[in-house]
């Protein structure tokens, strides 16, 4: 005998996934409609962004590829080259340090000023990025606060290695914390109390539950905060001096090499900058396609 | 019997937070705070006597509009344009889609220096684009126009990425209702849904604005920097530290950052604004704005 | 406005969610479509009000075929489940809203406008809060002003997605009444989607209970819940106990009944389903012909008893619902063997399928669908 059928239990067939507006023409624009508006928005995209990018390549190889290449093997250029990696190594983990430290005590606490905090937190972005740079000659330069006193001990801050590293420490600053925050923010204090509850310490929560939680995040906010660092421009330039060779970042040498009307050579540093920020859209892109979840709802799609 | 010692109470469990409160507003008022003061005390040490004649030179003066001036038609194109590209992107499907859609970034990611010389080649009179503008009397490169390609290309990516969440959010369900009271497309998207969007579009411009009014990279290239016709305040700044003009440079840094605070300000409300039937639903991160910020300016 | 719906098929990406829909809709009628999640009754929904289009088929409203004409043309009041209300307008814009839109030549003055929609926002029992926000407003306000904004542009036809599923079980009784007075009132053609069962049968005039895109059976609230056409319907509008029986004749042979029960309608010879409600379980009287059940537990749940017992012949679970204070339920303890007798059940040939083919609403009895009661 066949046990009895409930019908109830028999699931209806689910309905395929599609987004609603391909299959409802009735809240969708006429094709010619679409047609004009997607050319419109694909040809505004090209000539602003595209070409620009394209323009770089093409200007770096217009002297073929072996003037190219003479270009970049130049001593100045690979001191620049040097300059902006040393410069990003040092300012990235501490932008990183930072990053990770304010995420935690803004999202796993309550306090009062919370949101002042994050707000400062954030200054740096609205700040011209020749402010950026104005405010370190401010403090250290020859006629700044402290300027006497470094002088005194031979100390080099301005038109040195450590005033680029402070300009840029400054523009990367919220880079890290601002990915971090809201990703943290959703994911609450539950696997923490969790971790803690069966015995963990603060630092085994910290290392084995919330750093697999951020890793996606905290890898996104590093590659803004990496491009960012090697490409500034602005507060680098009223820092640095210019002086060839040793203080002179890569977007820096670009400047030169163009004012000089040595258009290949500044092309081909650009490239390279242009090529670090193609590789970091397609990380970026990467990263949201792959691991969209496990990074701030602003960058899922 | 004597009571028992307990450790403060704290609200909770979670340790770290004197550690990391503690670091973080220690490192916080080293790198930005202190310094940033500095420039008002600085200022405040000029006092208004000193400030002022600074501030009202024609050079100074006319410094600041053109920066101001070119950063508001930058971000009004963007503003049109930007909502184009987002409304594009978040409602059709096009080949090369996700292609398109990285490339809107690349504002953020490309060094302005980069985008600033490749921009200047680009519309010099014998650039790719400049070529068919020159004929037509039209000059971009060396001109106040160059400044607004320039910063039209910065923030570009401030709209998009800030009007796209709220686009792809809205309910489908509101221009269906639209629809089926009698609303002709025109009319939904008329009523219905440019002013949900509304909000978004002001914060993505203001966004664009603020960026552009500091911008500095970009433009020296292809402003051509001749006092009182192209001259930015940002270059003014260097100009007058590259001749020891302190109080020069500070009088300038302390004005533009007075307005960029207030900027902020107006960013953060409006913000507020755009979130605000959201609550409802989900809540949103309290951050004042959404979008990530470029690379070298 | 009569509404005709003849059949209509619609595919989404070569899923069927519709399946040759074939409806008549009477002028003034309140009506119900009824069905789980995924039986296509959202989508019948919104084909009618022109939100999606039916791949062939035609809807006539009155003589005219409105099959492709696009929404803002057919003049349907459309309520969606989350409302839809425009959260930058006030309650008196949203209401508004359908009017203001109107083609210059036949739109109204403002002051009409705004006359119209006071009357209607007290229509709805909301007078005074048409400067209110959406977001002031609480679910089931929402709800009548989601309503108010739909009879604004007086339509042909009243359509309601799901219109009480966001609300809690108080306001959306209360609701429910309400709907029901108003559409006396009004006496708009109205179209209601609905998974909830009560809720169908407390409203409506008439109930099309939908399944996988067919239309399972239409008919009135009395006609639906005594005599289901199918297994689904059967199912789908209570709790059921699903007997294994085999046909003879008119006799139908159960397991563990010494005689068979005897029916009006006669079935093909052969294995068949025999479908009983819970609550149409009673106790045998001494002596008379029954199913002899042992009880394995019984649980009071506010006034009703619940009790779980097996068929003695085969072991098959069955479950029986009394009244508490009926006075079978004393007899009612885990480890009784009873007797009971069905008050009334009906009989489904195995061979046919639940969704062999779609019906139509007329009333034709098919052979292999019966139904009958038996006072035993």
């Amino acid at each position: 005998m066949s046990p009895p059928i409930d019908h109830s239990l028999l699931d209806p067939p689910r309905l395929p996934f599609e987004p609603l507006l391909q299959r409802n023409a009735v809240i969708t624009e006429q094709p010619w409609v679409r047609w004009l508006l997607t050319t419109a928005a694909l040809a505004f995209l090209m000539v602003f962004l595209l070409l620009p990018l394209v323009s770089v390549f093409t200007e770096a190889l217009r002297g073929g590829f072996k003037l190219y290449w003479e270009s970049l093997k130049t001593p100045d250029a690979l001191a620049a080259i040097r300059l902006t990696l040393t410069v990003a190594a040092i300012a990235v983990p501490l932008n990183l340090v930072f990053g990770v430290a304010a995420a935690w005590a803004v999202t796993k606490f309550e306090f009062r000023g919370k949101l002042f905090l994050i707000t400062l937190i954030d200054l740096p972005f609205s700040v011209s990025p020749v402010v950026s740079g104005l405010i370190y000659v401010l403090m250290f330069g020859a006629q700044g606060w402290f300027g006497p006193w470094l002088a005194a001990h031979d100390i080099h801050i301005i038109f040195a290695v450590p005033g680029i590293v402070l300009a840029t420490m400054f523009v990367t600053f919220p880079f890290i914390a601002r990915e971090l925050i809201p990703l943290m923010q959703e994911q609450g204090t539950d696997d923490e109390q969790a971790a803690l509850s069966l015995g963990a310490n603060g630092w085994q929560a910290f290392w084995h539950v919330t750093v697999p939680n951020i890793k996606w995040g905290l890898l996104y906010g590093v590659l803004l905060c990496n491009a960012r660092a090697m490409g500034e421009f602005g507060a680098v330039s009223v820092v640095s001096g210019h002086i060839r060779g040793e203080t002179n970042t890569m977007p820096l040498h670009v400047e030169i090499l163009y004012n000089e009307y040595n258009f290949v050579a500044a092309f081909a540093v650009a490239s390279l900058l242009a090529g670090l920020a193609l590789i970091t859209l397609a990380l970026k892109s990467l990263l949201e396609a792959r691991h969209g979840a496990e990074l701030s709802a602003s960058h899922r799609h | 019997m004597p009571p028992t010692k307990h450790p403060s109470p704290s609200r909770s469990p979670i340790p770290g937070f004197g550690l990391t409160l503690g670091y973080t507003m220690i490192y916080l008022s080293l790198i930005v705070l202190v310094p940033l003061a500095g420039v008002f005390v600085k200022a405040a040490g000029l006092g208004l006597d000193g400030l002022w004649p600074i501030l009202g030179s024609p050079r100074v003066l006319s410094a600041l509009k053109l920066s101001f001036g070119t950063a508001l038609i930058a971000a009004a194109i963007n503003l049109v344009f930007g909502m184009l590209v987002a409304w594009v992107f978040v409602r059709y499907e096009f080949p090369g889609k996700r292609l398109f859609d990285a490339t809107i970034d690349l504002p953020f990611a490309l060094p302005t220096a980069v985008a600033g010389i490749a921009l200047t080649a680009l519309y010099a009179g014998n650039g790719w684009v400049g070529q068919f503008l020159e004929p037509l009397g039209i000059k971009v490169a060396f001109a106040p126009l160059g400044i607004v390609v320039a910063l039209t290309f910065i923030g570009l990516p401030f709209v998009v990425r800030t009007v796209e969440p709220v686009l792809r959010d809205a309910e489908k369900e509101l221009e269906e209702a639209a629809a089926s009271l009698g609303a002709t497309r025109w009319q939904t998207v008329r009523r219905v849904v440019f002013p949900a969007i509304l909000p978004a579009l002001l914060t993505g411009f203001a966004l664009a604005f603020a960026r552009g009014v500091g911008e500095y990279g970009s433009v020296i290239f292809i402003a051509g920097n001749l006092p009182h016709v192209s001259e930015i305040a940002p270059l003014l700044i260097v100009i007058k530290l590259e001749e020891y003009g302190y109080a020069g440079a500070t009088a300038v840094a302390a004005a533009m950052l007075v307005i960029s605070f207030a900027l902020l300000l107006v960013i953060n409300a409006l913000q507020a604004w755009t979130n605000r039937y959201r609550t409802q639903r989900h809540v949103e991160p309290a951050l004042p704005h959404p979008v990530l910020q470029g690379a070298g300016a | 406005m009569d509404i005709r719906i003849r059949h209509i098929h619609k595919s989404f990406g070569g899923f069927p969610a519709l399946v040759d829909v074939n409806l008549d809709i009477r002028s003034g009628e309140l009506i119900a479509l009824l069905g789980p999640s995924g039986s296509g009754k959202t989508t019948l929904l919104r084909v009618i009000a022109g939100l999606e289009f039916p791949d062939y088929g035609e809807i006539l409203f009155g003589a005219e075929n409105m099959a492709r004409k696009p929404v803002h043309e057919r003049r349907v009041g459309f309520v969606f489940q989350h409302y839809a209300l425009f959260k930058h307008m006030s309650v008196l814009d949203n209401i508004a809203f359908g009017l203001r839109v109107r083609p210059r030549s036949w739109r109204p003055g403002e002051a009409q406008i705004r006359r119209k929609a006071v009357e209607l926002l007290d229509l709805v029992q909301l007078g005074g809060l048409e400067r209110r926000y959406p977001h002031q407003l609480s679910g089931g306000q929402k709800q009548r002003v989601a309503l108010a904004r739909a009879l604004a542009i007086e339509p042909r036809v009243l359509l309601l997605d799901e219109p009480f599923g966001a609300l809690d079980a108080k306001v959306r009784k209360d609701l429910r009444r309400w709907l029901r007075e108003l559409h006396e009132r009004t006496g708009y053609t109205t179209v209601f989607v609905t998974h909830d069962q009560e809720e169908a049968l407390e409203l409506a005039d008439r109930v099309v209970i939908m399944n996988r895109g067919c239309l399972e059976q239409v008919g009135t609230v009395d006609e639906v819940y005594e005599h289901p056409r199918t297994p689904f319907v059967f199912d789908f509008l209570g709790g059921t106990n699903v007997l294994d029986a085999e046909m003879h004749g008119r006799k139908v042979f159960l397991r563990g009944a010494e005689q068979p029960l005897v029916t009006d309608v006669i079935h093909p010879d052969g294995p068949a389903d025999l479908y009983v409600r819970p609550g149409d379980l009673r106790l045998a009287d001494p002596g008379s012909p029954g199913i002899d059940v042992h009880v394995t537990a019984v649980q009071r749940t506010g006034p009703i008893v619940r009790a779980s017992a097996k068929l003695l012949a085969n072991g098959t679970g069955i479950s029986i619902e009394l009244p508490h204070l009926h006075h079978d339920a004393a007899r009612f303890h885990a480890g009784a063997t009873l007797r009971l007798k069905m008050m009334q059940f009906c009989v489904y040939p195995r061979a046919a399928s639940v969704h062999a083919h779609p019906i139509t609403d007329a009333p034709e009895p098919t052979a292999a669908q019966s139904q009958e009661r038996t006072r035993a």
